[in-house]
């Protein structure tokens, strides 16, 4: 047999937003591993928490939700699932909560290591599971867990009841830090931050709004990789930089008319839920075979928070996609499907997470509707490999292209 | 011209051969889908009953789960724009529903005006509410799939089968069974478990006549009628509802000449 040659991978320009925000992701990790060593603090956060109180008060960061996701995409989330299962937890329950608490009791992990937390700052704006997921770390760990209560919200509008609810638990949560490791909170820094986070989202809610131009400057699953960013640095300077370069390169792109989708861009489509990691090359083969571009995605801009106040700030934290109800979160996608010319509906019936696959059915009807495109689903799981068949998958793409193919 | 469509489903595969996109010269359907030598036995009986060979075939199409794993073909399609097709050949633009419950899973398609799939929706990946649920089902009452509803046309009282777990509901019949509940009853109990789970399917898509059902359940006249009363229409039947699929893929291959 013919020994494989293996491709030597090419080099990344180092000015390139792609290694800018690859090296951000990978050094918060390194950052927290760093923190602990030297016996300062770190924190386990849930991905829609207000990274500026931790940014702030200076404490290191690792975001559950991206090590479990990053475990799945290589390979070991089924063994992280099984080590959870053993332990009594329900294989209904979220994957990404199943790999976080079999981390917490093995505390090594090869394909994502992380530090181990002092405190755990949850938020429950993404779900309920949240809660009893860092409620049982808590237990495990024996560290305090500080919750921020951001409620489903059944009106359109975030009210200013809804605003002061949260925002007095916000200094709350701040006082609480500072109390358990004598820190002190600077409104300096904290403005600071503020202006990172706003100018990180500002350009990443461009950058992904560049998907307007046909055909898009870039691939769609590029922004699954670089959302890791926006969701554990957005707040730092270096992600405000490395967002805006993404920005300028998407620009440009369309400018020279080239894209990071490789394939000639035949169909285009919105993609719904979160990224089926254990299976993202082969979900992203099925599009691209077949020149179907995945141009937009509420999972990534759901990570843009753009505010000019306080209350601003607050209330977009109550306006995170699983937080708000079926017509607020319809009408943002519908607005996302016209804005980027959207020919079909993508949408992962994802396993693991009950809130968002739960009303996706209703949803994704209306929003087939409003816009008068066909819409299909495939079963999946953002972590748990055991929920999805590549032969389904494929046959529902393939439909879901046969009829964009016939309604051109 | 000739144009052949082969059909290679999960438990069975169907083959029809079309003489220019409109006459059916033949079919033939074997036991055996993907992975096993139904497909070619199809085939098989297809150049036995025309004095045909696969030289005087102008191009050949295959569909179903198997498509991918043929080589024998010139392209290859999804079986849900082959039953498209094949629901218009047999019932013209009117048609505006098809409703297939196949081996492994169950589909809903909807056409538009002018004869073409505008939308679909299929069953997750659990097997309650396809065909693979009655086979189950028939084996535990040792009947042959296909005397499913001439018996469970005789009920009196159907039973009512809660699980739509596969497995559950296995256990289900087998302690109604043991609880003496008469045989018709229990196999209606079944039919009716299917058509509810298919139902709240097609609901999801908003039923419009004229509807049909396609694949091998669709000859299941008690499951069919039952399916109809819960939506409110009339299900449309033809003998030729199991080759849909193949009949769509001749009729594709003949447009792609
Ligand atoms: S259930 Fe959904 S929202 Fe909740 S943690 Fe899991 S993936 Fe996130």
């Amino acid at each position: 047999m013919a020994e494989e040659v293996k491709k030597a991978p090419r080099p990344v320009d180092p000015n390139s937003a792609k290694y800018k925000l690859g090296k951000i992701a990978g050094d918060a990790y390194v950052n927290a591993i760093e923190a602990k060593k030297q016996g300062k603090p770190v924190a386990w956060v849930s991905s829609n928490f207000p990274v500026e109180i931790p940014e702030t008060l200076g404490i290191a960061t690792v975001y559950p939700e991206n090590q479990a996701a990053g475990i799945a995409a290589r390979g070991a989330g089924e063994r992280m699932c099984d080590v959870a299962e053993a332990e009594g937890y329900s294989n209904d329950i979220c994957a990404y909560a199943r790999v976080s608490l079999a981390y917490a009791k093995l505390k090594e992990c090869p394909e994502q290591d992380v530090a181990m937390p002092d405190v755990l700052l949850c938020c429950n704006n993404i779900c309920n599971c949240m809660i009893k997921w860092y409620e049982n770390l808590a237990q495990e760990l024996n560290i305090p867990m500080i919750i921020l209560d951001i409620p489903f919200n059944p009106d359109y509008e975030v009210s200013q009841a809804f605003i002061d609810y949260v925002g007095a638990q916000f200094w709350d949560a701040v006082h609480q830090l500072e109390e358990i490791f004598n820190i002190k909170w600077d409104d300096k820094k904290f403005e600071e931050v503020t202006g990172f986070s706003c100018r990180s989202s500002k350009a990443w809610l461009a950058a992904t709004g560049e998907a307007h131009w046909t055909p898009s400057p870039f691939n769609g699953f590029d922004l699954l990789n670089h959302m890791a960013v926006m969701v554990t640095a957005r707040g730092k300077a270096e992600a405000a930089e490395a967002m805006e370069t993404l920005l300028k390169e998407y620009k440009e792109n369309h400018e020279k008319g080239v894209s990071t989708f490789r394939e000639e861009e035949k169909y285009r489509i919105m993609f719904e839920g979160i990224a089926c990691w254990p299976y993202l090359r082969a979900t992203s083969k099925g599009l691209k075979s077949r020149g179907i571009n995945m141009v937009t995605t509420i999972y990534a801009d759901a990570f843009g928070f753009d505010y000019s106040s306080f209350d601003e700030m607050i209330a977009a934290y109550c306006s995170v996609p699983n937080a708000i109800n079926l017509e607020k979160a319809r009408d943002k996608r519908v607005k996302l499907c016209k804005d980027d010319n959207v020919e079909g509906l993508l949408v992962h019936t994802n396993r693991s997470c009950k809130l968002w696959s739960g009303f996706m059915p209703e949803m994704s009807r209306q929003i087939g509707e409003a816009c008068g495109i066909p819409v299909a689903s495939f079963d999946g799981d953002q972590a748990d490999p055991r929920n999805f068949s590549e032969a389904q998958y494929d046959t529902r793409v393939q439909g879901l292209m046969e009829i964009m193919e016939s309604n051109k | 011209m000739y144009t052949l469509g082969i059909d290679i489903g999960s438990t069975t595969s169907k083959c029809a051969l079309m003489k220019d996109g409109k006459e059916i010269v033949a079919t033939s359907l074997r036991v055996g889908g993907m992975g096993t030598d139904g497909p070619e036995a199809a085939i098989t009986d297809i150049w036995a009953r025309t004095y045909l060979t696969r030289s005087d075939v102008d191009k050949v199409i295959v569909t179903g789960y198997g498509r991918k794993n043929y080589e024998g073909a010139d392209g290859e399609v999804s079986e849900l724009t082959c039953h498209a097709f094949g629901g218009n050949y047999v019932y013209g633009n009117e048609l505006r529903t098809i409703i297939d419950i196949g081996g492994q899973d169950a589909k809903v398609i909807c056409m538009n005006d002018q004869g073409r799939m505008s939308n679909f929706i299929m069953n997750d990946k659990c097997a309650a509410g396809t065909g693979r649920f009655l086979e189950v089902m028939a084996n535990i009452l040792k009947m042959d799939i296909n005397n499913l509803s001439d018996c469970a046309m005789q009920s009196t009282s159907p039973a009512s089968i809660s699980s739509t777990c596969t497995v559950f509901a296995e256990s289900e019949v087998i302690s109604q069974l043991a609880n003496g509940v008469k045989r018709p009853d229990l196999v209606a109990g079944i039919c009716e478990s299917v058509a509810t789970r298919v139902g709240a399917l097609v609901r999801r898509v908003q039923v419009k006549e004229k509807v049909c059902m396609s694949g091998g359940v669709a000859a299941n006249e008690y499951l069919r009628k039952v399916l109809g009363d819960k939506l409110g229409v009339t299900i449309e039947y033809d003998p030729l509802a199991q080759y849909f699929g193949a009949i769509g893929a001749a009729i594709y291959a003949y447009n792609k000449k």
